[in-house]
């Protein structure tokens, strides 16, 4: 059987979104007997998401300003020579002598699959701050959103303030009004100006500014405020979920103007600041990370996408945040790379067009990533009763009695001393901003590594663990 | 033919595809959890299977992630209170 420790494959890829779909299809073409694992129940990822019954092929176009619904397409069409394992949770990747093998969860039962490479694509979620309120039903992450109107064509609620930083904050309010619902606001914490520093790298990314514009073209028909330099400070509701968002300038520090808080109306809260990597499986290998200009905490590659694991690679926002097309970029090299690795194609070096372009996406990011930083003032926001970790209820209160009281000084001994990160999501949502909190509560530098590591990186029963793979 | 699943006792109906947690969304309902220490409600968050917030008991079973759990028809799905360990004596 194919995966089995006599015959693996020559390629596993984890992950079916622009990255691993470009992997995939890419080894395979070379002829590597390739496997695609991913937990959805198709292939696309979060950002190529589509109703249930879509054709494949079919991508709205009004979600598709820079071709990269063609480019999906393509990818998908490709995946005949792909044995595609949708509905697989990979729960940990493991070095072998011969290779790798990745467990993942099928209907809560365990299945091994082995393979000589390993590209790891997994993705993103949104990065979240903390604010008063934002455990309140109807505060939800903007990818959450995204995915429930482009999935399911459904919203969570009819008057939504869009809040965070970044340009993915447009397609998530465009999204709202494309299903009937209404924008309250769209609140941006970054003035703009960071983008003006790079006009080289901006004229080589024209689709990515076509779409911008799209979007505040149809934000700007709609009325929609667009604040900058504003951020929601608080949710206010109660039982009932959200009924109101404080709204507030910030300062240059980042930190909300006494006297500029104002009250919208809204019953939905989409909230967003970038995106943290999901490092649970590449973590769990061993390989080596660094820190992106974006606080995120990355895996380090070399120039074939390659990581410090030999054989195992990692393409799209596990290596740094830019998006998709980054991603296929990243994709398409690391599965090159794989290739050339296992002797299925020449040494040759990887193709100067695709070098090219993953250098003016990279920078392209790199100036994302300025203009749109995490606002260092954030805790300013934060009162004693804000919850800092949503699965163990810890309070900003109970974190800073440890600092204070306690003497604790870094991440993770506050989260011994809280449980902050140690609940169901397992410190992927509180991690990140415990952190930056710890980090600016202690004058201590910012360790997210501290908060990252989780051997476990699905759930599974411990009769799963008990039984095995099948 | 509309296909429907047990909410608490109540008809939800869903699109073939959708999970739980979208239909109860369309169905106006925000929230079906309570936490464990404080009873604060909690509904869908992250939306894509990250945070945990959407946990609910489908058919017996629970901490069973709404937000990607498909419906099916005839499905018993049940709000979870506290620490969501169903029938289990531990």
């Amino acid at each position: 059987m194919p995966g089995s420790p006599s015959d693996p494959y020559d390629v596993a890829v984890v992950g079916a979104g622009p990255a691993g779909l470009a992997a995939a299809t890419t080894a395979a073409d070379h002829g590597c007997a390739t496997v695609l694992l991913d937990g959805a129940a198709r292939p696309g990822g979060q950002y190529w998401r589509r109703p249930p019954g879509t054709a494949d092929a079919a991508i709205d176009p009004t979600t598709d300003r820079f071709g990269l619904g063609q480019v999906l397409a393509d990818l998908l069409s490709d995946l005949d020579r792909v044995d595609v394992r949708t509905r697989h949770e990979v729960w940990s990747v493991q070095a072998e002598p011969a290779g790798f093998v990745a467990r993942a969860l099928v209907d809560g039962d365990e299945v091994a699959v082995r393979a000589r490479a390993l590209v790891l694509a997994p993705g993103a979620h949104d990065r979240q701050l903390p604010f008063p309120g934002w455990d309140l039903p109807g505060v939800v992450a903007a990818g959450g959103l995204q995915a429930l109107a482009k999935e399911h064509r459904v919203l969570p609620g009819r008057r939504v303030v869009v809040a965070g930083t970044g340009p993915f904050l447009l397609p998530v309010a465009t999204s709202v009004i494309s299903h009937g619902g209404t924008v309250v606001a769209v609140a941006e914490a970054g003035d703009g100006s960071g983008w003006i520093r790079d006009p080289a790298v901006l004229m080589r990314s024209t689709g990515r500014i076509r779409d911008a514009v799209a979007h505040a073209a149809v934000l700007a028909r709609h009325r929609v405020p667009f604040l900058r330099r504003t951020a929601v400070v608080e949710a206010v509701g109660g039982d009932a979920g959200v009924t109101a968002a404080v709204l507030a300038r910030l300062d240059e520090a980042g930190c909300p103007h006494a006297g500029s808080r104002r009250t919208v109306d809204c019953d939905v809260v989409a909230a967003g600041w970038g995106f943290t990597p999901r490092l649970d499986l590449p973590l769990g290998l061993g390989c080596a990370t660094r820190l992106d200009r974006d606080g995120s905490l990355v895996v380090a590659v070399n120039a074939r996408q390659e990581t410090s694991v030999p054989g195992c690679f990692v393409a799209g926002e596990a290596a740094g945040v830019g998006g998709a097309e980054l991603a296929v970029v990243e994709g398409r090299l690391a599965g090159l790379a794989a290739t050339i690795r296992l002797g299925n194609a020449p040494s040759d070096p990887p193709p100067f067009r695709l070098l090219r372009r993953r250098r003016t996406l990279r920078r392209f990011a790199a100036l994302m990533h300025a203009a749109h930083p995490v606002p260092p003032g954030w805790p300013a926001w934060l009162d004693g009763r804000t919850t800092m970790c949503r699965c163990e209820e810890v309070s900003v209160a109970d974190v800073d009695e440890v600092v204070t009281d306690l003497g604790a000084t870094d991440p993770r001994t506050v989260k011994l001393l809280t449980r902050c990160g140690m609940g169901w999501c397992q410190g992927r949502i509180c991690g990140e901003p415990l952190a930056r909190l710890v980090a600016a509560r202690t004058s201590t530098s910012y360790d997210p590594m501290a908060m990252a590591t989780r051997p476990v990186a699905a759930p599974l029963t411990l009769g799963a663990l008990a039984t095995g793979p099948s | 033919m509309t296909e429907s699943f047990s909410f608490d006792g109540t008809v939800v109906t869903f699109r073939s595809g959708q999970t739980i947690g979208a239909a109860l969304l369309a169905s106006g309902t925000r929230s079906w959890r309570t936490t464990r220490r404080k009873g604060r409600l909690r509904g869908l968050f992250c939306g894509i299977g990250v945070c945990f917030d959407c946990l609910l008991t489908v058919d017996g079973v629970p901490d069973q992630r709404a937000c990607l759990v498909e419906a099916r028809d005839g499905m018993q799905v049940r709000t979870q209170q506290g620490v969501g360990r169903a029938g289990l004596a531990i």
